[in-house]
């Protein structure tokens, strides 16, 4: 019986979270599917079944054959993006997260420079983005500095505005993603194990490949699940970055949007969103979240 | 382990320092060109030093309605603040027993933090165009929409604020000694006060940093409330659209004062963390070895 209460009253402490995550979160994806397959017209939406919104989606994917079609296109851009992101990121993150663990000894040092890397992440990431347009514009920092040493003669165009600067960006802003949680999983490997692994003659390499590599792993599944995810939605980055000029899966979200059709934004969004989990659940298989919160 | 540092130390140690500077050279180089001369340009080099751009923000020259959009994100980052805080507390107490939808409610919440936001803001606009619609057949007098700031923006902002505020109190609790809260029953200590004098002192450093979480990611999420904001715009949102058009120094000024706000939060709350960490280890008791 107090069992039973306790487990009320448990109940109803988290029940204002489920009700926010209900009303803002499932049920609106629950729309989204139903809306993917309603018809529409120039200016609003029709609820009336139709497959109009995929379609127009893949419109000319066979046609067109063997030539890519646009949203085969734009996928596979988006993919390229996400693979430069997560590659950068995960290298850059997993040394940033070895040095804190491993190389730092003091707590109070760990702390202060945890918080250093934290804090841009508690800016604003537009004001992020736009930070790099007086470093990389066609009258640029870098520019500049690279015809004062007399390397170019004309300002590089493809610093800003570019591909290069969008993944330049997305590593600036998401690298965090992969330092706290592969931080999180190598501050748990216990010590004596990496000093019996040198005790026994293995190289600091082997040790690394052997011992932290393995340990650290579900941290490395966990940021990648934050990179991977980020990026394949991400609309904002790709546009300011890429100055309006790059497609990627989320921009094309934004588009069909802006032009208020809303069944093809909804069909996108479930394309989009079976990618993702597609790529969640073979992560996952590697590593089971829960067990390392 | 002896006391001398091996060399990759010092090759790591330099690795980190190139990413610091990567993380915060950029973001400095427009808080300098904010003070950019009146005839100065979006690069460097400065062309004297002024305040011309910060007063051109206030004036509202050149820009339209930033300090409303100014206001309404202050209001509702400090809204979902408080929210965040609540509810993040409440279910984490509640996730230290087992309760019916404890699993589902984890995933939903893993869920809908790496949710691609477009998704999520998408559908919540969406939810909102059918009520709007809804309620428009049944002939409400009066009705235009109930797209708002702290109606389906709030929402957009609360899926992203509290599944941190929930890991947050995941990573308190599996730190967290459960025999105070055994001694403070026995004592005869009812739920309400066990959580009153036990356990929320302890967790106080930890949920100020849940607040500080909350504040700051609403302040600058931009993602989310995208499509789930109705007519209004927040300050990112603002500035996002400014990246397209302006091509003077203001959009760094604007940048600067945005910032100023983050900075003030984020130093505001680390104050009070220390504080309050100081408080716990002065007054003796042992609460303190069990924070984050």
């Amino acid at each position: 019986m107090t069992q039973d209460r306790k487990s009320l009253a448990a109940w109803l402490q988290a029940a204002p979270m489920m009700l926010v995550f209900a009303i803002f979160f499932l049920l609106p994806l629950v729309f989204v599917v139903i809306v993917s397959a309603w018809d529409y017209n120039e200016y609003e939406m029709l609820p009336a079944f139709s497959l109009r919104g995929y379609t127009d989606t893949f419109e000319g994917c066979i046609a067109d054959l063997p030539e890519l079609c646009t949203i085969l296109k734009t996928y596979l851009k988006t993919l390229e993006l996400c693979v430069l992101t997560w590659v950068l990121t995960l290298l850059i993150g997993f040394t940033v997260a070895y040095f804190l663990a491993f190389h730092v000894r003091s707590k109070t040092w760990q702390i202060v420079l945890t918080l250093i890397c934290t804090i841009p992440f508690w800016t604003s990431n537009v004001i992020r983005m736009i930070a790099w347009i007086p470093l990389l514009g066609r009258n640029g920092l870098v520019n500049k500095g690279l015809m004062g040493m007399g390397l170019i003669r004309q300002p590089l165009e493809w610093l800003l505005f570019s591909e290069f600067s969008v993944v330049l960006a997305l590593v600036h802003l998401f690298t965090f993603f992969m330092v706290v949680p592969i931080f999180n999983s190598m501050i748990r490997i216990d010590k004596r194990l990496i000093e019996a692994a040198y005790d026994a003659g293995a190289s600091g390499w082997q040790t690394l490949a052997n011992i932290v590599i393995p340990l650290a792993k579900p941290g490395i599944v966990i940021g990648s699940i934050f990179v991977i995810t980020i990026v394949m939605g991400d609309f904002v980055t790709v546009g300011v970055m890429g100055g309006q000029q790059i497609a990627s899966a989320g921009k094309i979200i934004e588009t069909r949007l802006n032009a208020l059709q809303f069944p093809a934004a909804a069909a996108n969004a479930v394309i989009l969103l079976g990618i993702t989990i597609l790529i969640i659940s073979s992560l996952t298989r590697i590593v089971d979240i829960r067990k390392e919160l | 382990m002896g006391d001398k540092r091996p060399r990759s130390f010092y090759f790591l140690a330099l690795f980190f320092a190139a990413y610091v500077l990567f993380l915060y050279g950029p973001m400095f180089a427009i808080y300098i060109l904010s003070f950019q001369g009146p005839d100065g340009g979006l690069t460097f080099p400065m062309n004297g030093v002024s305040l011309v751009w910060f007063d051109r923000v206030f004036t509202g020259g050149g820009i339209v309605n930033i300090g409303a959009a100014f206001k309404r994100s202050l209001e509702l980052g400090a809204v979902v603040m408080v929210l965040t805080v609540l509810l993040s507390v409440s279910a984490g107490m509640a996730f230290r027993r087992s309760f019916r939808g404890a699993t589902v409610l984890f995933y939903v919440a893993i869920a809908s933090l790496i949710m691609p936001s477009i998704i999520t803001s998408l559908g919540i606009g969406l939810e909102f165009r059918l009520l709007d619609d809804f309620v428009n057949g049944l002939g409400v007098e009066g009705w235009t929409t109930g797209m708002g700031l702290f109606t389906s923006g709030l929402g957009a902002h609360m899926t992203w604020t509290l599944p941190f505020g929930l890991l947050i109190m995941f990573a308190i609790f599996n730190r967290f000694d459960g025999r105070l809260e055994e001694a403070a029953r026995d004592l005869g200590a009812t739920p309400w006060q066990t959580f009153r004098y036990v356990v929320l002192p302890i967790i106080l450093p930890s949920v100020v940093g849940i607040g500080l979480f909350g504040f700051t990611l609403s302040w600058d999420e931009l993602a989310r409330s995208s499509q789930a904001i109705g007519s209004v715009n927040t300050l990112p949102l603002e500035l996002q659209g400014l990246t397209t058009t302006v091509t003077k120094p203001d959009i760094y000024a604007l940048g600067t004062l945005t910032s100023a706000v983050s900075f003030l939060v984020i130093f505001t709350a680390l104050i009070v963390i220390l504080l309050l960490q100081a408080r716990q280890r002065r007054h003796g008791s042992d609460a303190g070895k069990g924070m984050v």
